[in-house]
């Protein structure tokens, strides 16, 4: 059997990068390992080391066995393996998989087993990748730490006395430890790209509507995106190849063609024109993240990138402007969990009203409750145009500032969060505090655009720094050359 | 900084959105939507008279979606999706009794 693991680590150490996938699957179609037993493998892993990290809710090992024998005897019939075969993939636990629990992180949705697979989940298993199971997450995606979880927050691999990132902790936190060799996330707001700096892995925000939200709880639907998280750019841009593309069950499913993303991820990025944006290197970026960011930008001028100095003026609108928009749409979007057609029903059901309200509060956790209130009250008569309307015209302004800046560059670079992984319960008692970790990453949510969070370096401590790399509409192919670059100078 | 939100508003919200906050819920619902309006009270520093609301960015540019045709296709199978159901007769969802007579 094939290491599985590169470097030599302690037995303790619960950072472990995964052995690239193109590296597994020739393993794999080479007959030199078994796709059973390297779900096998992981799964004895998980079993280890989740105990510590609550990285996983749910394990779907029937399902994901099933598929890996299927790999196994394609392999041994010398049938061409497809791109994924015999990769063991976690998949974030607001996207749902047939018959499996998907929680969402809440306890409203506790037991419910969805009857159907979401299109990603469907992709995956097309091109031979074998599930593991399913990750922990803030509730309904809402929160930028993991501590919104009903099921406990997640830890950081890299110090587990602090958080993963979120809303997709629990999948970054997975490829961080390698209980998986890549992770679905979704983002709304920076829930894969702030959790993937966190953690030290690759995580990619595709487009909106380069992925179908087909099968994804929703929480605010212009701004959900379904993206991975892997150990390497490469492993990152190969996975997003095989979950984009037009699908008719998701209307904002966009029908450009789907770029070779991994052989794009290979060409290299001299001569790409980089922004650098001054707002988002300003007052509350941590020394040592500006630090380790500014080595990042060093190596791309090394790789003969053309910096320039960019200016984004709006920029500090866009978290107020994405709280509210997010918590009206996610008012709306959360209104169907009543108790009636799935999850929790209150006992306190006499009356129908006390039934919806009485399951709604007993289901829900705090931090949902207080966006739905403030989603409904920006929503309300009397506010709509105060805060609604407000939002959405600053959200045009955020949006056009980008489409103007990418007339100048090909990317922009930024920190992904001003901030290493804080402490559990360093910022649970202040909302607005708690808001701000999202500074660098709400506006491209905003906008629509797409990015990267690529590891680049680490804090004196030895804290995991990303550098974010954002591109114009469908430009992942531009986004995961920076990337590569960042990731082969090893800052 | 005056409170915006009022402890009748935060019952009046929690009503609307269908929410029975328990009565120890209320204050710190109320202090935390102050300081979140306080907060987002920035965006009326900005001049937006004239822009266009930005619902959804397909409105940007040419990477838009088109709708599918109107036409019937199967979709999930009725008796699987009243399984998930906390109270079902198999054909229809139940819930507590709606007209009083």
């Amino acid at each position: 059997m094939a290491p599985l693991a590169s470097g030599a680590r302690t037995a303790e150490a619960l950072t472990e990068r995964p052995t690239p996938l193109a590296a597994l699957r020739q393993e794999i179609a080479g007959r030199r390992t078994k796709a059973s037993d390297l779900a096998s493998e992981y799964y004895a892993r998980i079993e280890r080391k989740n105990p510590q990290l609550n990285a996983f809710l749910s394990l779907t090992k029937e399902r994901a066995l099933a598929q890996a024998a299927r790999i196994d005897a394609l392999a041994a019939r010398g049938d061409p393996l497809p791109v994924l075969a015999g990769i063991p993939i976690a998949v974030k636990d607001v996207l749902v998989m047939q018959g499996a629990p998907s929680t969402a992180g809440s306890k409203i949705l506790q037991g419910y087993r969805p009857p159907y697979d979401a299109t990603v989940v469907k992709r995956l298993e097309a091109a031979g990748a074998v599930l593991l199971g399913k990750t922990n997450c803030d509730e309904f995606a809402m929160g930028s730490s993991n501590e919104n979880s009903a099921y406990g927050p997640v830890r950081n691999p890299a110090d587990t006395e602090r958080v993963p990132g979120g809303s997709s902790g629990g999948s970054a936190a997975a490829v961080a430890a390698n209980l998986a060799v890549a992770a679905l996330g979704t983002d709304t707001g920076g829930s894969i790209r702030q959790p993937a700096s966190f953690c030290g892995v690759v995580g990619v925000l595709p487009t909106y509507g380069r992925v179908s939200r087909y099968g994804l709880i929703a929480f605010a639907s212009s701004l959900d995106r379904i993206g991975p998280f892997a150990g390497n750019v490469r492993d990152a841009a190969t996975v997003l190849g095989v979950i984009g593309g037009h699908d008719p069950c998701d209307a904002t499913s966009v029908r450009a063609p789907v770029e070779d993303y991994a052989a794009a991820s290979d060409k290299p990025a001299e001569g790409l024109r980089i922004g650098v944006p001054a707002e988002y290197f300003a007052e509350g970026l941590d020394p040592e993240v500006r630090a380790a960011v500014e080595r990042g930008i060093g190596a791309l001028k090394e790789a003969g990138c053309i910096l320039k100095p960019v200016h984004l003026p709006h920029t500090k609108y866009a978290v107020p402007a994405y709280y509210l928009i997010a918590t009206a749409e996610a008012s709306a979007n959360l209104a169907r969990f009543d108790g009636v057609r799935y999850g929790y029903r209150s006992p306190r059901s006499e009356t129908l009203a006390g039934m919806y309200s009485h399951s709604r509060d007993e289901g829900f956790g705090a931090e949902v409750k207080r966006r739905i209130l403030l989603g409904t009250y920006a929503l309300s008569a009397g506010y709509y145009d105060a805060y609604y309307r407000k939002a959405q015209q600053v959200r045009r302004i955020l949006a056009e500032e980008f489409l103007r800046a990418f007339a100048e560059v090909d990317a922009l670079v930024t920190p992904t969060s001003p901030v290493p992984a804080f402490r559990l319960g360093e910022k649970t008692d202040d909302p607005v505090s708690m808001y701000l970790a999202d500074i660098y990453t709400v506006t491209a949510s905003l906008a629509g655009i797409c990015g990267v969070s690529v590891p680049c370096g680490a804090t004196p401590a030895g804290l995991p720094v990303g550098m974010q790399v954002l591109a114009m509409h469908l430009r992942e192919s531009t986004a995961f050359r920076v990337a590569r670059a960042v990731e082969a100078a090893g800052v | 900084m005056a409170e915006k939100v009022t402890v009748e508003e935060v019952q009046r919200v929690a009503e609307l959105a269908h929410l029975q906050l328990a009565p120890e819920e209320v204050p710190r619902m109320r202090k935390d939507l102050n300081a979140i309006l306080d907060y987002v009270a920035e965006l009326n520093e900005l001049d937006t008279a004239g822009v266009a609301p930005l619902a959804q960015v397909s409105e940007l540019g040419d990477f838009s979606s088109e709708l599918r045709a109107d036409v019937l296709v199967p979709s999930l199978d009725r008796a699987e999706v009243m399984r998930a159901a906390p109270e079902s007769d198999g054909r229809f969802f139940k819930v507590p009794k709606v007209i009083e007579r």
